[in-house]
């Protein structure tokens, strides 16, 4: 499973990159967490508000952190 | 809030929404009561505190000093929370993409003001006015009406109107509130005028809308809740600072600064003061909770209204570090186009205020 926290390094974004490493820890993924950050790529995504999440290539959320919880039924679903 | 980690999907498992709703409301109202009965208690209380508990003579400096801060902290506090609470509950009604989805197609002038309405109510951070700006751009969205966004959002905002209503009243706000409306429709529509669409960066241009679909994010009321709950956490926890010790300079200033100290220098007579402030105003940078607590100071110290608006505006809606960030899709033109027409129309709005109140 890829994640991909796109965001150009501001608070938040780093902050949701430690929830979703949090959350699939918890659930014992296979995971990769990757950091966008550049401008170029994010926009290529559509987002419109960073930080944003994508979990192998779909954008799942975007222009907020979500809690740890959230983020494991996003990984989930 | 929910604890499974199962895999249905979140408003399903959850609570029947009439029972949550109920719950909720009732919540909420115990909380609005509450909120009402202490907030018209702080007068009294402000008094009771600096008069009779420290003992300070009303007629003294730091007596006035330490009843203003004492009264106007917690006030304006307390108003930010509640005001911050329901715009993070409208805000999750209104998401950019719905923004950008209603600006698509517009007509210029229509457009413009729409731009800047939404500018106010269309969740918005410095931070991503990159990414805002090339969706509505790739989306086919004039650059007018895109800058008419890019204005409004950070200068017209819940946090200052609370402020200048907390500290100067309703009129001050209203006013702020339309001649900031006015300033964004104007600057973007200017801009659109100018047909400087080549003077975006080749990246932007060469960009094709991507449709990537969000997931349709339709919420449940727990989580709109949820959601003005984490505003006012991020919000009021990022400006508290600011809000005191911007009233503690302001109470400063009130205490022991001598009346009409400022007439001479922002004053109605001293004509440069306004292009003065605006100048000054463009490397400041600082947010609206910092800088109206002083605003409202100066005023009382004889500043003419209008070169305190103008200085205000120019502090919030033109910052340096915005810039560099737009830089990244704006070529200097454009850029230098943007703070100049912006600029111009800060100063007439502030010569306009002098001349008439």
């Amino acid at each position: 499973m890829k994640i991909q926290i796109l965001g150009t390094g501001c608070a938040k974004c780093q902050k949701l990159a430690k929830h979703a490493e949090a959350a699939a820890q918890d659930l014992h993924l296979d995971y990769e967490l990757v950091k966008v950050t550049d401008i170029k790529e994010i926009t290529a995504f559509g987002v419109m508000m960073t930080p944003a999440i994508a979990i192998d290539g779909q954008v799942k959320l975007s222009g907020k952190v979500p809690s740890v919880d959230e983020l494991k039924r996003l990984l989930t679903a | 809030m929910n604890n499974q980690s199962g895999a249905a999907p979140e408003t399903e498992d959850t609570l029947p929404k009439s029972f949550l709703s109920n719950y909720l409301g009732l919540k909420i109202g115990l909380f609005l009561v509450a909120w009402f009965v202490i907030y018209r208690q702080l007068l009294t209380l402000s008094r009771y505190l600096t008069y009779d508990l420290i003992g300070l003579r009303p007629e003294s400096h730091l007596g006035s000093a330490v009843e203003f801060f004492l009264y106007d902290t917690p006030k304006v506090l307390m108003l930010l929370v509640l005001v911050v609470f329901g715009v993070g509950i409208l805000r999750s009604f209104i998401t950019p993409e719905l923004t950008r989805k209603i600006l698509a197609g517009k007509r210029e002038s229509t457009g413009n003001v729409l731009a800047a309405l939404l500018g106010v109510v269309t969740p918005f951070c410095s931070c991503s006015a990159v990414p805002l700006f090339i969706g509505f751009v790739t989306a086919g969205i004039p650059l007018g009406i895109t800058f008419s966004f890019l204005i409004s959002a950070p200068m017209v905002n819940e946090i200052a109107l609370v402020l200048l209503f907390g500290l100067l009243g309703w009129k001050v706000a209203a006013l702020y509130f339309v001649t900031g409306i006015f300033i964004a429709t104007v600057a973007g529509w200017t801009i659109g005028r100018l047909k400087l669409e080549n003077h975006v960066e080749d990246w932007v241009r060469e960009m094709h809308a991507n449709r990537s679909e969000m997931p349709d994010t339709t919420m449940i009321w727990e989580e709109r809740v949820g959601f003005g709950i984490d505003a006012v956490r991020d919000i009021v926890g990022k400006v508290w600072l600011y809000v005191v010790l911007g009233i503690l300079a302001g109470a400063a200033i009130h205490g022991f600064v001598p009346e009409n100290f400022m007439a001479g220098i922002m004053g109605k007579s001293a004509w440069w003061s306004v292009p003065a402030s605006v100048l000054i105003g463009i490397p400041m940078y600082t947010n609206a909770a910092g800088i109206i607590p002083v605003v409202e100071a100066l005023l009382g110290k004889g500043a003419a209204l209008g070169t305190v608006l103008a200085f205000m505006m120019s502090v919030i809606a033109l910052s340096f570090p915005e810039m560099v960030i737009l830089r990244k899709v704006l070529k200097p033109r454009l850029i230098a186009t943007f703070i100049g027409v912006v600029g111009a129309g800060i100063m007439l709005v502030g010569f306009l205020f002098n001349l008439v109140i």
